[in-house]
């Protein structure tokens, strides 16, 4: 049969929950899909989201609304989210929910058969949707499962274990295509498309260690922003209070944890009697709310017990997180798969002993700027899921991830569809165009392998990891982040030091890794640099007054932190990429906050509205 | 101070038509250590014990979670997930092969193509009439519905088809992990519409006719997925349906 050459080809970039919905939308509008991803799209990082996925169900008896779901995003992200489109994607979240569910996805239920809910952190109702502790895991299987089925209908064509490395525009600066390499054979090719959307995850290996895999480098985004991209709020960076910290990655423990009924303490003496006792103290410090105050609130406090009291446990940054007084089998029922993961990577029984537990970088509410319908400010360039900067603020709710990642790829797909029938896209790429491009990034590729310095670049991700965890994480203060700034340019001159041992053409994953390497470094100069010209802290950016030079204390010798400064920082932080320096360059862009009126952020009360 | 070492005895692999060669490398030993992390820690200094500067090893990792299914490999003559395979409770030295069942792409790195085409024979999905809201989903007994959370835990790791001895040049059998992800297809109300369907698709050649009844895949399941069981039950309703294709015809 001849190929349909008016059939419009979408290239999706990425193949977690928002890549494959996008896929799945352009399928069902009659477009065809180039998916590109580092490994079978079944083993992306959306797997592992435990927790659950908001979605207004109101399956409890509770009289939960949308409306409270809605301030539940915007209160939790301390009014930094567009509101107009969060409240779009809390109103598809119980639509999304329904079509999972018919999509096979095995949500836990209730004795009458219906979806069952749970608690999470930052909402008072149960308003999260989850299957066991995996919740990730099978929603992306159920998508996983649909894009095979637009496979064999030979609507998507899959290019899996290949990296993309860049955009290609046309002459009037248009996005038309993307040059992308095989990870397994080497080959750099040129690809046509009439919409490129990348959904290509977060950036947490910037940090070394973190609960991403391994792929989540963030190395497409600044890609695409050294081409032109704007950026958004990269210095909303969410710390997970709760993390199994380890050498290799620091294991995510869910919040739902702590949303089944989870407490987190350390030893202290008692201030009053002196006596030993176990000290409750998120409970204590945020009465309203407890163990289920949002993210931000519960990682600071626990850095605040551990760094400045000094009680964490044996003296070390950790507390216990416990769930040793719940019955043994509602938690093997509720939370099966993750304690599980506990027993295997640390031995102990999280039903008999308390987990040992501290902070870990989780996710970026940052990313590549988008419009309301996930367009980028390059035309023809979308971007969605993680990568893109919608949605929360300076703090996402926990389980509000995989409902963005979802709702992103509903937007996005038939958006790529519009532009792709009606947008306008300027020339058709010639071939010369799409050669150049490609040997372009040949050219580039061929010199890695010529690389012949004294560095290793395994070596110099784990220190630049080092370097952001001390600067740029829980506590920030300018002097800090200006040494950043300063260690990282070191960092980047060093990468034109590094030696390389493999110049093989087979799978050759340590010259990928020396590309994706510098592409990480100047992602890092994006955050550390948004986040020293934000003189205010505001949900994950908490960032501590200087006093001559030293950090403030009060009087009672805690450090003063600047407080949320409405009138000059309510603004999206937007960061274009300076060619000739290679610098990132920051300004200020208003955003939609029409509907809800800031107020006072405050976990240790009940929420006002 | 001599640092307590860890001996890694790896079978390398330079390409898939290359010939497989051994090279051996030393790891300082630390408290939780596991097989990919000492693997990260080969990528920062690739150099063997007898001090040759070697490319590093390759290998497929990405979650370090155990539920992304990428670093199988065979560890100590077991295929396992890399990322949980703690060294204090390895025998040492520790070997490490590729999971020869599949082709080896490079060293530890394999293709495990035939496994996701598998569920394309039985196909593993719902028939869904569309992405958009069309009505209420319907309401699912909750104990099946926990059979089939237990099923949609399977990864795609392939330690089950590793282990498997009729998986192989032999056989065209698909495996244990696809044939029983049709079960967990045919459990969903909507997905049981279809069930016909992925049954004969199972009759034919390759399906689970070709499965010997080892029961070696139960065993090596990191999910612990009761494959065996499943795998029965469908030969069950296997039987049926070729029972009842007679009748109807």
């Amino acid at each position: 049969m001849a190929k349909d050459m008016t059939k419009k080809k979408i290239i999706i970039v990425g193949g977690g929950i928002s890549g494959l919905l996008a896929t799945i939308k352009v399928c069902e509008l009659g477009g065809e899909v180039d998916l590109f991803s580092y490994c079978p799209v079944k083993r992306s990082h959306s797997l592992c989201a435990q927790g659950g996925i908001n979605a207004c169900m109101d399956t409890k008896g509770e009289h939960d609304s949308i409306y409270e779901h809605f301030d539940d995003t915007v209160y939790g992200g301390d009014f930094l989210a567009d509101q107009i489109a969060v409240k779009g994607m809390v109103e598809a979240a119980p639509k999304l929910i329904k079509m999972f569910d018919r999509m096979g996805v095995p949500f836990t239920r209730t004795a009458e058969g219906t979806l069952d809910l749970r608690n999470f952190g930052g909402q008072k109702n149960k308003r999260t949707c989850f299957a066991g502790s995996t919740t990730g895991q099978q929603i992306l299987y159920a998508l996983d499962e649909q894009v095979r089925r637009w496979e064999v209908k030979g609507a998507v064509k899959k290019y899996e274990f290949w990296e993309f490395v860049k955009i290609i525009k046309n002459k009037e600066g248009i996005c038309r295509g993307i040059v992308a390499q095989s990870m397994n054979t080497m080959e750099i090719k040129a690809f046509k498309g009439d919409t490129v959307i990348l959904a290509t995850g977060g950036p947490g290996q910037v940090f070394g260690r973190c609960t991403a895999s391994t792929i989540c480098n963030g190395s497409a985004v600044s890609a695409v922003y050294q081409q032109g991209a704007e950026i958004a709020n990269p210095e909303f960076i969410q710390i997970h209070p709760t993390a199994i910290p380890g050498s290799d990655k620091n294991r995510l423990m869910s919040e739902a944890c702590r949303g089944e009924g989870g407490r987190v303490w350390v030893w202290r003496n008692n201030p009053e009697t002196g006596e030993r006792e176990r000290w409750y103290f998120l409970e204590d410090m945020y009465p309203a709310y407890g163990n289920l105050v949002p993210r931000d609130v519960a990682s600071r406090a626990i850095f605040k017990v551990c760094e400045h009291m000094k009680l964490g446990i044996d003296g070390e940054h950790r507390v216990y997180l416990d769930l040793s007084h719940i019955d043994g089998d509602y938690l093997k029922r509720k939370l099966g798969g993750i304690l599980e993961m506990y027993s295997e990577f640390v031995g102990k029984d999280p039903r008999e002993v308390p987990m040992e537990i501290f902070p870990s970088v989780h996710y970026s509410m940052g990313g590549i700027w988008v419009d309301r319908l996930h367009n980028t400010n390059i035309p023809g360039l979308m971007a969605s899921g993680e990568c893109d900067y919608q949605y929360h603020g300076a703090n996402r709710l926990g389980a509000n991830s995989l409902l963005s990642a979802a709702y992103s790829g509903t937007v996005s797909g038939p958006e790529a569809m519009k532009w792709a029938k009606s947008g306008n896209k300027g020339s058709e790429l010639t071939d010369a165009e799409m050669e150049a491009a490609r040997q372009e990034v040949q050219n580039e590729y061929d010199k890695i392998l010529q690389m012949n310095g004294a560095e290793n670049a395994h070596k110099l991700h784990h220190e630049m990891g080092d370097l952001m965890y001390k600067y740029v994480a829980i506590e920030r203060d300018n002097n800090g982040l200006d040494a950043a700034l300063v260690e990282l340019k070191k960092l980047l001159k060093r990468w034109d030091n590094i030696g390389i041992t493999d110049r093989g053409n087979v799978a050759n994953q340590e010259a990928m890794f020396v590309r994706q390497l510098r592409n990480m470094i100047l992602y890092a100069m994006a955050i550390a640099k948004s986040a020293r010209m934000r003189d205010e802290s505001r949900g994950a950016h908490a960032k501590i007054v200087l006093e001559n030079g030293q950090r403030k204390m009060d009087k009672d010798g805690e450090l003063v932190f600047m407080g949320r400064d409405d009138e000059r920082f309510m603004k999206v932080t937007i960061v274009n990429y300076d060619e000739k320096t290679e610098e990132p360059v920051v300004s200020y862009r208003d955003f939609d906050h029409s509907l809800i009126k800031p107020r006072a952020r405050n976990y240790a009360v009940a929420k006002k509205e | 101070m001599a640092e307590k070492k860890v001996r890694f005895v790896i079978e390398r692999q330079d390409g898939p038509n290359d010939k497989p060669y051994i090279q051996e490398f030393d790891v300082d030993w630390r408290p939780s250590l596991n097989v990919v992390a000492a693997l990260m820690e080969i990528q920062k200094n690739p150099v063997t014990v007898d001090g040759k500067r070697v490319p590093p090893v390759v290998w497929e990792c990405n979650c370090l979670e155990k539920v992304c299914g990428a670093c199988m490999m065979v560890i100590n003559g077991k295929a396992r997930q890399a990322c949980c395979a703690l060294i204090d409770e390895l025998k040492q030295p520790i070997e490490l092969k590729p999971a020869r069942t599949f082709p080896v792409i490079r060293d530890l790195l394999i293709d495990r193509t035939r496994m996701f085409e598998a569920l394309k024979k039985i196909q593993g999905w719902i028939e869904l009439d569309g992405s958009f809201e069309s009505k209420e989903a319907p309401i699912q007994n909750p104990y099946t519905a926990q059979t089939a959370y237990e099923i949609s835990h399977c990864m795609t790791c392939g330690c089950c088809l590793e282990a498997c001895p009729n998986v192989g040049p032999q056989s065209d059998f698909i495996g244990p992990a696809p044939t029983v992800q049709a079960y967990l297809f045919n459990l969903h109300p909507l997905g049981k519409f279809d069930a016909p369907k992925r049954l004969n698709a199972l009759m034919e050649k390759g399906g689970i006719t070709s499965c010997g009844n080892s029961q070696n895949c139960v065993e090596v399941c990191p999910k612990s997925i009761k494959l065996t069981t499943y795998l029965a039950q469908l030969n069950r309703d296997v039987n049926i349906q070729a029972l009842k294709n007679i009748f109807d015809n």
